[in-house]
């Protein structure tokens, strides 16, 4: 699995990009949350993968024996999907709230506020 | 002397305040602030004529060399006591000059902290608090010249006297630094003494050139002299002040303060005698093409500016005390000048020199101020100016080099200078002329009394100068030469060759202004000339910059979310082939292809499953099947996690994946929909793009993968899991113990968060933007 699951996540970076570089609203929010989990599998499978065994203390010990799975990466990926959520509902809200303010789905027309040189001819 | 300072800027940020509560005596605790600190310099006076100097030590920060030292000689007592002098009268003549002006008390603000900041500059013995202060001077001026804010003229002008002064100060700053590296010290009074050592220096020529960029544009020579006209915008008691008596002479001090350090040297003499030259003789070039009051007093300043620069430049004794007395004498009456066209614009509302005459029967006080500092400016006889003018023909015989074009160069001056005292000093006023312009308003004692003070002086100084201004100015005179000096001041020296120069210089400037009128036809011609002078130039350069700034900031801010993210993986992705370019372990499969075999056929049929599902995401078009493809998937990544030993996570993602298909679905029908917005182009280039980076995803991965991941951290919540945080559940543990700072932030963004979405979901549009 070492070597599958990197082209797996690969593809889901790839197509994150690809529906971010869109200019659709819909597809900015489906390409945020792909990319999200990419990232977050990212951090989980660079270290070892290991079947079976969980970061958990056996009841019967007062530390962990080997193996173990590495409680790091997970304990980070708990936080990173959380915030993650955080992120996406806050996203599909505002885009809600922008598509009935101004009508457009297209992330091209809301450059008004960036465009220096309509100030500066 | 550092209470007096923090005093004056309490004072000058009071300002607004008092003027609230005064109104009209605004000006009062101004005037006797500046009275005080004049007499409390004053009391220095005797001690200083006795040989001594005085220091005073405040340590600021020590470790870096930067302290407030503050050193009393000859040099700056003559220099503060000016500043002060001048503030007194010009604290008073500003609350008439701008009475009623609702911003009055700003101006005080403003005209207060120049004056103390300038008293920095002249007493500072450490050459960075004696940089605060120079850049301090330049702020103060900027907000001075931009008084009238409501004008564009006056804006630009500040702008640019801000722009010109304030890279010099920068160039000022280097130039320092590279003098105390040189010399090996920052205090002032050491590198009094280190002067050899410091001109021995690889080092002296660069810090030469950057100090005297610093003293040059700040003292308005040739190239930089452009802003001075320009800044006139500023009331008259500012030009007064600011631009001809004090901040402009900045320059000429710090170039007198550093003479013993640097000076001396053929590239020291050689550019100062240049610039100085050529400016003295442009500005009274240009003076002779103005008809504007104050155009034609900032290019005799600049003109007199370049001669006091010149006199520097020669380094001679008698050069440098000819430098000091012109000094002295040019502050006196071209501060009286300043003040008398200003009287004339308050009364008569213009200052064009075409629509002025006969003002002498209704302002005859004005008028004799003017003539008075016209006769000093001239250099007639009692009158100050005229030792000014006898020591500058001295200087320039008994100068070593040059001595024949020194003496050109004064003569021209000094003519035009004749000139421009007989347009101002007799045209204005007594000259008689059928209709005389109309005077609106009587001037009060305020207005006309400053001027009168100061012409009155530059008659006493002439009248008595042994006792009036020889033994200060002596002990100037060490402070640059450092030797004593023995010089007297006596207003007859007889008949003799530099006389004989000063008599002919008085008919060739009457000449010149029978004539006046002829040479200034030929204004429109120079003006074309000097269109393309460096006065364009900057305007060009300023013209450029905010374009340049405009076009890049276009380019690089341009609006498109999906141009920004592209700039950013494209960076990312470059840094990465670079990083591997540069011989970074390369992968190999070989050795590691036995892992395949490890694969369980049912890990297989998810991944299997999920490709499909990426290809259906990018071909729907429907907004709910979008949605439970990603369901799915967040799903299947919960499943990898349960098999991989992460329950913890796999609960969690089981759960936000719910959630986040609910509220997907909830608001779906608020959401707009799917519609082509790409061209192929576009979309083509977009899936290179994206296929290009997950393949480098993947990559990376498999590259990081190849080497063994040994953790500490690993092994220490492993071993301390139970026995520190009493839990069993390693990662629970982390999260609510050994980490729950971090939870408590991760609970914070939450809540920030939900407050956010809740306040979006509440928010009522204004009818306006309803559309």
């Amino acid at each position: 699995m070492n070597l599958i699951i990197p082209v797996l996540i690969g593809a889901f970076f790839g197509v994150g990009l690809y529906l971010i570089l869109h200019r659709h609203f819909f597809k900015l929010i489906l390409g945020l949350i792909l990319f999200g989990l990419a990232t977050n599998m990212f951090i989980f499978v660079i270290v070892d993968l290991s079947r079976g065994s969980t970061a958990i203390i056996k009841r019967e010990n007062e530390v962990a024996v080997e193996p173990f799975a590495d409680p790091v990466p997970q304990a980070l990926l708990l936080t990173a999907i959380v915030i993650g959520f955080a992120i996406q509902a806050f996203a599909i809200v505002l885009i809600k709230r922008v598509f009935q303010a101004i009508g457009t789905n297209d992330l091209d027309d809301l450059d008004k506020t960036d465009r220096i040189d309509q100030y500066y001819k | 002397m550092v209470i007096l300072i923090l005093a004056g800027i309490l004072l000058a940020f009071a300002a607004p305040q008092l003027y609230h509560w005064l109104g009209k005596y605004t000006y009062l605790p101004f005037t006797l602030f500046a009275a005080a600190v004049f007499v409390y310099l004053s009391t220095y006076v005797p001690g200083i004529l006795q040989g001594h100097t005085y220091s005073y030590g405040y340590t600021w920060t020590p470790s870096l060399n930067i302290n407030i030292d503050f050193y009393f000689d000859g040099l700056s007592l003559l220099f503060s006591l000016l500043i002060s002098g001048f503030g007194v009268l010009i604290m008073l003549y500003a609350g008439g000059y701008l009475k009623g002006d609702p911003l009055l008390g700003r101006f005080y603000l403003y005209l207060t902290l120049f004056m103390v900041a300038m008293l920095g500059v002249v007493l500072s013995a450490n050459i960075f608090s004696l940089f605060i202060f120079w850049e301090l001077t330049s702020v103060s001026s900027y907000l001075l010249i931009g008084y009238k804010n409501e004008k564009k003229e006056a804006r630009d002008a500040a702008l640019q006297a801000l722009l010109v002064t304030g890279s010099g100060g920068l160039a000022l700053m280097a130039g320092l630094l590279l003098l105390g590296i040189a010399g090996g010290s920052y205090s002032l009074t050491e590198l009094l003494t280190r002067g050899d050592l410091v001109r021995a220096s690889e080092l002296y020529i660069p810090a030469l050139v950057l100090v005297l960029a610093g003293a040059f544009t700040k003292s308005a020579q040739f190239p930089f002299h452009f802003w001075l006209p320009n800044a006139m915008e500023a009331p008259t008691p500012v030009s007064a002040f600011l631009h001809s008596a004090t901040m402009v002479k900045a320059g000429i001090y710090l170039l007198a303060r550093l003479s013993p350090v640097m000076g001396g040297t053929e590239a020291w003499q050689y550019s100062l005698m240049a610039a100085g030259g050529i400016t003295a003789v442009f500005g009274v070039f240009m003076a002779m093409q103005h008809t504007d009051l104050k155009a034609l007093l900032a290019y005799t300043t600049i003109s007199a500016l370049g001669l006091l620069v010149t006199l520097t430049g020669i380094g001679a004794a008698p050069a440098l005390q000819a430098m000091l007395v012109f000094l002295l004498a040019h502050a006196l009456y071209k501060g009286t000048l300043f003040l008398v066209a200003g009287n004339v614009d308050h009364a008569t509302g213009t200052r064009d020199l075409n629509q002025l005459q006969g003002l002498g029967k209704k302002m005859w006080r004005t008028g004799a101020a003017a003539t008075m500092a016209a006769l000093s400016m001239a250099g007639v006889l009692p009158f100050f100016g005229f030792i000014g003018k006898e020591l500058l023909y001295q200087a320039a015989l008994e100068a070593e080099v040059f001595g024949f074009l020194l003496l050109a160069v004064f003569f021209i001056t000094g003519m035009v200078f004749v000139t421009v005292a007989f347009v101002l000093g007799y045209g204005l006023f007594w000259k008689k002329s059928e209709n005389t312009t109309p005077v609106q308003h009587h001037l009060p004692p305020s207005l006309y009394l400053p001027p009168l003070v100061l012409a009155t002086a530059g008659l006493a100084f002439g009248l008595l100068p042994g006792i009036m201004a020889t033994p200060l100015l002596q002990r100037a005179a060490q402070a640059v030469l450092v030797e004593e000096q023995s010089f007297k001041l006596v207003l007859w020296h007889g008949f003799n060759l530099v006389l004989g120069l000063s008599l002919l210089t008085l008919v060739a400037g009457y000449v010149v202004f029978l004539y006046s009128i002829r040479l200034r036809s030929f204004a429109p011609f120079i003006d074309k000339v000097h269109r393309f002078g460096p006065n364009y130039l900057y305007k060009l350069s300023i013209v450029g910059l905010l374009y340049g700034a405009t076009r890049i900031t276009a380019v690089i801010q341009n609006g498109y979310l999906r141009n920004y993210i592209l700039v950013i993986i494209l960076t990312l992705m470059t840094l990465v082939t670079m990083a591997l370019w540069n011989g970074e372990p390369a992968l190999e499969f070989g050795s590691r292809m036995y892992q395949l075999r490890d694969v369980r056929i049912h890990e297989l049929i998810l991944v299997l499953l999920i490709f499909p599902a990426l290809a259906f995401l990018l071909l729907t078009g429907s907004r709910l099947t979008s949605i439970a493809i990603m369901g799915m998937i967040g799903y299947t990544a919960a499943l990898f996690y349960i098999l991989f030993g992460a329950p913890d996570v796999a609960a969690t993602q089981l759960l936000i994946e719910t959630l986040t298909v609910v509220l997907f679905v909830l608001i779906l029908h608020k959401l707009p929909a799917f519609r082509k917005l790409v061209t192929s182009y576009q979309r083509i280039r977009y899936i290179i793009v994206s296929a290009v980076f997950g393949g480098m995803m993947t990559y990376v991965m498999l590259l990081v993968k190849q080497f063994p991941i040994k953790s500490e951290l690993k092994r220490y919540y492993g071993e301390n899991g139970y026995l520190l945080g009493k839990g069993h559940n390693i990662v629970n543990v982390i999260l609510v113990d050994f980490r729950a700072l971090d939870t408590l932030g991760e609970i914070t963004v939450l809540a920030v968060a939900a407050i956010g979405i809740f306040a979006v979901l509440k928010l009522q549009l204004g009818k306006g933007d309803n559309s």
